[in-house]
């Protein structure tokens, strides 16, 4: 009687759990993974939205391995996507997102950039995704730092020899080196080499990755890495160490640095990275909602992504995870010191006079990760080991080259835009 | 009737494992080695040809054999030692042995994770030695400036984790030795040293083999301690897979490294079976 009961029991739970997965929406995403971020998404973001919405995450290379393998199981359990502008990318070239135009009329009174809503489209002329919030990297430096600032320099507007002066006269002062870099394991370092190094000495990334001008830029870097804390190839977030007191100046992307600054938001000021001959390289970051082809429940994706795109919404995302709006909506005075701080950084970042905008890589697929190492191989190269920059820049621009033919990725901003695969000059 | 069921018993009583095996075991084997051979599906040796021209391939070759030399036989020593001690103890022997194996429950990564803690820049090796005066503030040792001393905590934190399982396997091996050997040796005046080199140490070998093997083939396929203590900046070879798999998102050369460690791994054991061949007669 019992194990029948037990059974009884077992059977209720079960139905009542594939129940209630059938009425909820499941809203994926790859952005606000950490089990806080996730939780004030549950509890605060998504209050409100009519109907149940279950949030769950997933890291990057999963998530585009389960959208694409949901749309050829034809078996969609997913019906709002939430991920980055270049994660999304991969999967309107294996057809699995539908189109949201009809969704652009809906939220024309929520006044997001024509700039912005172009991005959403991918290229292809139809509305893909509609923008969700976006970030940026930022500087921070401790206040006692600001001491030691080369005579004349702008905080605000540095340039890479006076940080390099900085990080001389910290040196020079503490015995130590305070500068520091997400070099880790699963830093974000080649974001900087990207959307900030490359960009400020070059104009571009993938054009004249082997240019002249890459060459000096190495050279510069090279002699500014000897004032960089030794363990920055360790670091993966900036935050740690700079509350430790072990960096005193860092480069980070904002949600890396969110904690130390809403800890002891007295402690730091954020500013702009430093600027090359090429102007201020900065890479803005956006993440959009889209709809998957066949997804079980349309109606309430579409419910969700209005939810979500309300400016009351997005200044409570800014507040409560960091990450800015993409419509129109004042941040109000009462944001608490660190957002501040952060909101701060990103619209000195943004306003920049020679702010020089660079997208994350656009249409490479699953070789975001290759792309990515050929940029930290030749500064492993270049910088740690002390290889000959020429030479490195000749091998790594091959195997470049070899990947924007393999991908036939066309150029993305700022380099100049390509027909065909993005060329390596 | 009878006779063919008794016949087949042995068979259909290994066909679980059998199945189970061919499952998990041999069908992704099949599996790696067709990802490693083949490139967008077509069949090449480009896969090998990256990895090996990798700027990290050579180092990680060498950290990897670099630690199996140094560690092992560290290990190996310390575990007969170990092994031995314990056989004298008599009262509070299971404490003593539990004691020594507490690492073995533990995970490798939470091993890493505390090697770390003590030993980085805020560690606590750095306070207590700061706290004795010794060093002038917090000192990095784990950095890629510093590979002598990354490599001396990677080499602390295996031997801490891992000598366990080999003290395990010798301690049972030690029970097998029947005690008539060493007690005739005794009535015969030998002395210790003489017990253990004669007696102790070839009636241990086929211990000693599996213990061999299975620590060089696990000491290759280390991995979530140097991730924890150096992470990118001590390469070894299951690291660089991970990388691979993972970061760089490139299965075919993943499966590339895979198949390497598994030759290593090969090879390794069949030099121990030759090396230490205990032949049938000798055997306990």
């Amino acid at each position: 009687m019992k194990s029948i009961l037990a059974s009884g029991t077992a059977v209720a739970i079960l139905l009542s759990a594939s129940f209630a997965a059938a009425q909820d929406v499941n809203f994926l995403s790859t952005q606000l993974r950490p089990v806080e971020e996730a939780q004030k998404v549950r509890q605060v973001l998504l209050k409100g939205v009519p109907g149940k919405v279950s949030y769950l995450v997933e890291e990057p290379p999963q998530f585009d391995v389960r959208m694409k393998a949901e749309g050829k199981a034809g078996k969609r359990t997913i019906s709002v996507a939430g991920a980055l502008h270049g994660e999304l990318q991969p999967l309107v070239t294996s057809g699995d997102l539908d189109t949201v135009d009809d969704l652009v009329a809906k939220l024309a009174d929520r006044g997001i950039p024509q700039g912005l809503l172009e991005l959403g489209k991918l290229g292809t002329g139809k509305q893909v995704y509609i923008p969700w919030m976006q970030a940026t990297y930022i500087m921070v430096a401790r206040k006692e730092a600001l001491a030691s600032l080369p005579a004349g320099a702008d905080v605000n507007a540095l340039t890479y020899d006076q940080l390099e002066a900085w990080g001389k006269a910290l040196t020079e002062k503490t015995g130590k080196r305070l500068i520091g870099f997400p070099a880790g394991p699963k830093g974000l370092m080649p974001r900087f080499y990207q959307g900030y190094l490359y960009p400020s000495f070059t104009g571009g990334v993938v054009t004249p990755f082997r240019s002249a001008d890459a060459e000096a830029m190495w050279g510069k870097f090279k002699s500014l890495w000897q004032y960089v804390n030794p363990n920055s190839t360790s670091y993966d977030f900036m935050q740690e160490p700079l509350m430790a007191g072990e960096v005193w100046v860092a480069f980070d992307h904002v949600a890396r640095l969110k904690d130390a600054l809403v800890q002891e938001p007295d402690k730091y000021v954020t500013f702009p990275a430093p600027a090359g001959p090429k102007g201020r390289g900065y890479m803005p970051v956006v993440a959009g909602l889209a709809i998957p082809k066949g997804a079980p429940d349309r109606a309430g994706a579409v419910a969700v992504i209005e939810h979500l795109t309300k400016p009351e919404i997005q200044v409570k995302t800014a507040a409560e995870v960091g990450f800015f709006p993409v419509v129109k909506a004042e941040l109000p005075a009462d944001l608490s010191p660190g957002i501040k701080l952060i909101a701060e950084g990103v619209a000195k970042t943004q306003g920049a006079k020679d702010a020089l905008p660079a997208l994350l890589p656009i249409g490479l697929g699953d070789k975001g990760g290759e792309f990515n190492k050929v940029f930290s191989d030749s500064f492993q190269r270049i910088v740690l080991r002390g290889e000959n920059p020429r030479a490195v820049l000749d091998a790594q621009a091959a195997v470049l080259k070899g990947l924007m033919e393999a991908t036939k990725a066309p150029c993305w901003a700022p380099d100049k835009a390509s027909e065909a695969a993005c060329p390596v000059d | 009737m009878k006779r063919t069921q008794s016949r087949a018993l042995p068979y259909l009583l290994l066909a679980p494992s059998l199945v189970f095996l061919t499952a998990i075991f041999l069908l992704p084997l099949v599996q790696t080695i067709a990802l490693s051979f083949s490139e967008s599906g077509v069949a090449s040796l480009g896969n090998y040809r990256r990895m090996v021209s990798d700027l990290n391939f050579g180092l990680a070759l060498c950290n990897t054999f670099l630690l199996v030399l140094v560690v092992v036989p560290i290990q190996l020593a310390l575990a007969l030692g170990m092994s031995v001690m314990i056989e004298k103890i008599g009262r509070g022997r299971d404490l003593v042995l539990w004691v020594w194996t507490i690492p073995l429950g533990v995970s490798d990564l939470a091993a890493g994770l505390v090697w770390l803690a003590i030993l980085q820049d805020r560690g606590y090796l750095n306070s207590a030695l700061y706290g004795l005066g010794l060093i002038d503030g917090p000192t990095a040792w784990l950095t890629y400036e510093t590979p002598g001393t990354l490599f001396l905590g990677v080499v602390l934190a295996e031997i801490w984790r891992a000598t366990a399982i080999v003290l395990v396997i010798l301690v049972a091996g030690l029970q097998l030795i029947p005690k008539e050997y060493r007690e005739a040796a005794e009535v015969f005046g030998a002395r210790p040293w003489t017990i253990f080199r004669r007696i102790t140490l070839p009636l241990l070998k086929p211990s000693i083999q599996t213990a061999l093997i299975l620590r060089t083939v696990l000491a290759f396929e280390v991995f979530a301690v140097v991730y924890a203590i150096g992470g990118t900046n001590f390469p070894v070879l299951v690291g660089e897979a991970y990388t691979w798999q993972n970061a760089n998102q490139n299965t075919g050369v993943a499966a590339a490294y895979a198949m390497l460690i598994v030759v290593i791994s090969l090879a390794a054991t069949a030099i121990y079976l030759r090396a230490l061949r205990v032949p049938a007669e000798q055997q306990p």
